[in-house]
C-alpha cells in the first residue's frame, strides 16, 4: 500500500496535514547536515584514479586498521549486548539502593570527552595502573593492544544498549513470565523463548547504535591503544595520520571505504530487525 | 474437592489481603469469586496458582498438598485479563507453548503436538486463524486463544482471573455463554475471578463473595442474591434501597415513618440497617398513609417492560445528614395509574425487608 499511494498521491486524502512539508522540511534537513558532507568525501575521492585509489585502500597497514576498526567495534558491540541487557534487567526489575545513581551512571559515557575517558582508562589498564597492576602477573597485558581498543569500544557503547532495551523492559509484563511458568516452563526456557525474542529488536537497534558508535570513536581509543602500525591502528586515526600529511584524497578515500562498509553493515541490522518484526506481525 | 484453601493469610505491608480464609471448591465446578476491587479476590486466586505465596495457611489440590510446590509443577490452567499471549508467536505456537517446553522424555512429538493444539483450536472456535498472531486478532479471539494455551496442559484446575474485564460489553456477553457452554462440555473445575455481579450470577455455579480479605458468603447464584448473608452482599448484589433507623418491636422506624419487619435477631431499640430491592416496594401516593417512607419523585424512566421511578427523601428527613437516594421498579401499567409527576411526595411502603443489626453494616 506504502508504494500505491506514493505513486497516486493525488488518489487519497490524507487525514493528517503536512505531508508534503514534512517530507520536503526532511529531505532538506538531511541533505544539509548528512548528505552534502558526505557527498564531499566521495566527490573529494574521486580526484584519484581507480588505480591510485585501489592502492590507498588496499595497502597492508590500512586492511589491519580495517580488521582492527570493524572486528573490535563487532564485538564491542556484542559484549555491550549481553551486558547491557543485564544491566537494563538489573535496573528495571529490582530495587536496590543507589538504583537512581547507577541509572544516571550509565549515561556518563555519552557525556564525558572521549579523550578524557581514553586517558583515565589508559591511567587505569597501564601496566602500572590500579586494574593493569593486577592483570599484568597474570600475563595480561590491556593498554596499547588491541585488547585495550576493545575496552574503550565498550565504554562508550554501554548506554546504547542500556537506554534502547530499558524502556522495552519496563513494558514487558510479568504476566508474560508468569504465564510462560504456569504453562511449565522453566526460567531458561522462558527467558530464551518469550523474552529474548520480545526484546530482539531493541536488542539489535541498541547493538546497530553502539557499533556505530564504536566504528566512528577516535578520541577515547588513541589514547589507550598506543597506536602500533599492524597492531593496534584503528581506521579513524589513519584518516587523521593522513589530514596531517595534507595527504586529502588519500584521507577521503579510506573514509569512503569506512563509509560504505559501515552503512552496509547498519542496513543488514535494519534489514534483520524488519525481518523480525514482520515474523512477530507487529508491522501489520 | 478438588481445591481447597485452608487459613490463607496474606499480608501486602499494613493491608491484609486475605484474613484467614478457608474455602473448599468442588470438582467439576465453576465458581465465581466476587468482590469490589481490592477485596482480595485476586490474590486468592494468584495464591491458588502459585504465583503469590501466602503468609500462611494451606492450598490444597486434589488432596495433595501444593503449598509449597512452584507454579511450574502446580498444573494449573491460568488465564490473564489481559490475554498474557506471547506476540512474537502464532496462535498454533502458543498454544502449543505448554506442550513444547515439557521435558525430552514427556514430549509428544511435532505431529501429535499439532494434532492437539487443532484439536484445542477447533474447541475455542478459531482453527482457521491458527497461523495468525495475536496482534492481527480481536480481543475475545485472544482471550479464546489464552483460554486453548492454558487447557493445552491439560490442568488440574482453570484459573481466569478477570477473563472479560478488557472486552467490551457486547463481545462480554457473548463469551460469557461461550465460557459456561465450554465448562459444561470439559467439566474442568474452575475458578473466575471478576467485580461484575451480573457475570458472577449469570456464568456460576456457585459464587463466593468476598470483601476486605473475607468471606462473606458462599452459595448458588440464587440463593446469594435472595438471600444474602451480610448487609454488604445485600449492597452488592444488584440495586437496593437502604433504609436506616432504630429497632421498635415489630417496627423500624426511619425518621418519622415506620416500616413492620419480621426479624427476630436485632434487639428492641438498637440502630438497624433494612434493606428492600426496588422490585420490593411499592409507591402509595396519598401522603397521609401511616405507613411507608416519604419521598419526592425524582425521576420516572420509561423504557422497557418495567419503569425505574428515583426518588429522593425529604430534605428534612436526611439521615445521618445525607439525602437518601430510593429506587423502584415497577411493571409500566402500574405506574401509569399512578400518574406521577416530579416533586411529587409519596410514600414507600415495602413488600419485604431485611434487617441487620447497624454496626455490622
Amino acid at each position: 500500500m506504502g508504494v500505491v499511494t506514493f505513486f497516486n498521491p493525488t488518489r487519497q486524502t490524507r487525514v493528517l496535514p503536512g505531508f508534503g512539508l514534512a517530507l520536503g522540511y526532511t529531505l532538506v534537513y538531511l541533505s544539509l547536515i548528512v548528505l552534502i558532507p558526505l557527498s564531499a568525501v566521495f566527490i573529494k575521492t574521486a580526484t584519484l584514479s581507480w588505480g591510485e585509489f585501489w592502492a590507498i585502500v588496499s595497502s597492508p597497514r590500512v586492511v589491519a586498521t580495517y580488521k582492527l576498526s570493524f572486528g573490535a567495534s563487532l564485538l564491542a558491540a556484542a559484549i555491550n549486548a549481553v551486558f547491557g541487557l543485564m544491566l537494563a534487567w538489573s535496573l528495571v526489575r529490582y530495587s536496590f539502593p543507589g538504583k537512581k545513581l547507577i541509572d544516571a551512571l550509565v549515561d556518563l559515557p555519552f557525556a564525558l570527552p572521549t579523550a578524557v575517558a581514553g586517558i583515565a582508562l589508559t591511567a587505569l589498564y597501564a601496566g602500572n595502573g590500579w586494574i593493569g597492576s593486577l592483570l599484568a602477573p597474570l600475563g595480561i597485558k590491556v593498554a596499547f593492544t588491541p585488547l585495550g581498543v576493545l575496552v574503550a569500544l565498550v565504554f562508550i557503547g554501554v548506554p546504547f544498549v542500556v537506554r534502547t532495551v530499558q524502556p522495552i523492559l519496563e513494558d514487558l509484563e510479568t504476566e508474560l513470565e508468569e504465564a510462560a511458568a504456569s504453562l511449565g516452563a522453566n526460567r531458561l526456557q522462558t527467558f530464551a523463548k518469550v523474552l529474548l525474542p520480545t526484546l530482539l529488536p531493541a536488542l539489535l537497534t541498541g547493538f546497530a547504535l553502539a557499533f556505530a558508535r564504536a566504528v566512528g570513536e577516535y578520541g577515547s581509543v588513541i589514547f589507550i591503544a598506543g597506536n602500533i602500525p599492524m597492531v593496534s591502528e584503528i581506521t579513524p586515526l589513519i584518516i587523521i595520520t593522513k589530514l596531517e600529511q595534507y595527504d586529502y584524497a588519500g584521507a577521503t578515500a579510506v573514509a569512503v571505504v569506512m563509509l560504505v562498509f559501515s552503512f552496509l553493515m547498519l542496513l543488514a541490522i535494519n534489514l534483520l530487525q524488519a525481518w523480525s518484526a514482520k515474523r512477530t506481525g507487529r508491522n501489520r | 474437592m478438588s481445591i481447597q484453601v485452608k487459613e490463607i493469610h496474606k499480608q501486602f505491608g499494613e493491608f491484609v489481603a486475605l484474613d484467614q480464609v478457608s474455602l473448599d471448591f468442588p470438582t467439576g465446578a465453576l465458581t465465581a469469586l466476587l468482590g469490589p476491587s481490592g477485596c482480595g479476590k485476586t490474590t486468592l486466586l494468584r495464591v491458588i496458582a502459585g504465583l503469590e505465596t501466602a503468609d500462611s495457611g494451606r492450598v490444597i489440590l486434589e488432596g495433595e498438598d501444593a503449598s509449597d510446590t512452584h507454579v511450574r509443577q502446580r498444573r494449573v490452567g491460568f488465564v490473564f485479563q489481559h490475554y498474557a499471549l506471547f506476540r512474537h508467536m502464532t496462535v498454533l505456537e502458543n498454544v502449543a507453548f505448554g506442550l513444547r517446553v515439557k521435558p525430552r522424555r514427556e514430549r509428544s512429538d511435532d505431529a501429535e503436538i499439532r494434532r492437539r493444539v487443532h484439536r484445542l483450536l477447533d474447541l475455542v472456535q478459531l482453527d482457521a486463524l491458527a497461523e495468525r498472531f495475536p496482534s492481527q486478532l480481536s480481543g475475545g479471539q485472544r482471550q479464546r486463544v489464552a483460554l486453548a494455551r492454558a487447557l493445552a496442559v491439560e490442568p488440574r484446575v482453570l484459573l481466569l482471573d478477570e477473563p472479560f474485564g478488557a472486552l467490551d460489553a457486547q463481545v462480554r456477553k457473548e463469551l460469557r455463554r461461550w465460557l459456561r457452554r465450554l465448562h459444561d462440555e470439559l467439566q474442568v473445575t474452575s475458578i473466575f475471578v471478576t467485580h461484575d455481579q451480573e457475570e458472577a450470577l449469570e456464568v456460576a455455579d456457585r459464587v463466593v463473595l468476598m470483601n476486605r480479605g473475607r468471606v462473606e458468603q458462599v452459595d448458588t447464584p440464587t440463593e446469594v442474591y435472595e438471600r444474602p448473608a451480610t448487609p454488604f452482599v445485600y449492597g452488592f448484589l444488584g440495586a437496593v434501597n437502604v433504609f436506616h433507623g432504630r429497632i421498635e418491636g415489630p417496627h423500624l422506624r426511619v425518621g418519622e415513618a415506620t416500616l413492620p419487619h419480621e426479624q427476630t435477631q436485632v434487639i428492641h431499640g438498637a440502630e438497624a440497617v433494612a434493606f428492600s430491592r426496588p422490585h420490593e416496594l411499592r409507591i402509595v401516593t396519598d401522603p397521609d398513609t401511616p405507613h411507608g417512607v416519604a419521598a419526592v419523585v425524582e425521576r420516572v424512566l420509561t423504557f422497557g417492560a418495567d419503569v425505574r421511578v428515583e426518588l429522593d427523601s425529604l430534605p428534612g428527613a436526611a439521615v445521618r445528614g445525607e439525602p437518601a437516594h430510593y429506587e423502584v421498579v415497577m411493571p409500566r401499567a402500574q405506574v401509569d395509574a399512578l400518574a406521577l409527576t416530579r416533586g411529587q411526595l409519596v410514600r414507600l411502603v415495602p413488600s419485604q425487608i431485611r434487617v441487620f443489626p447497624s454496626q455490622a453494616a
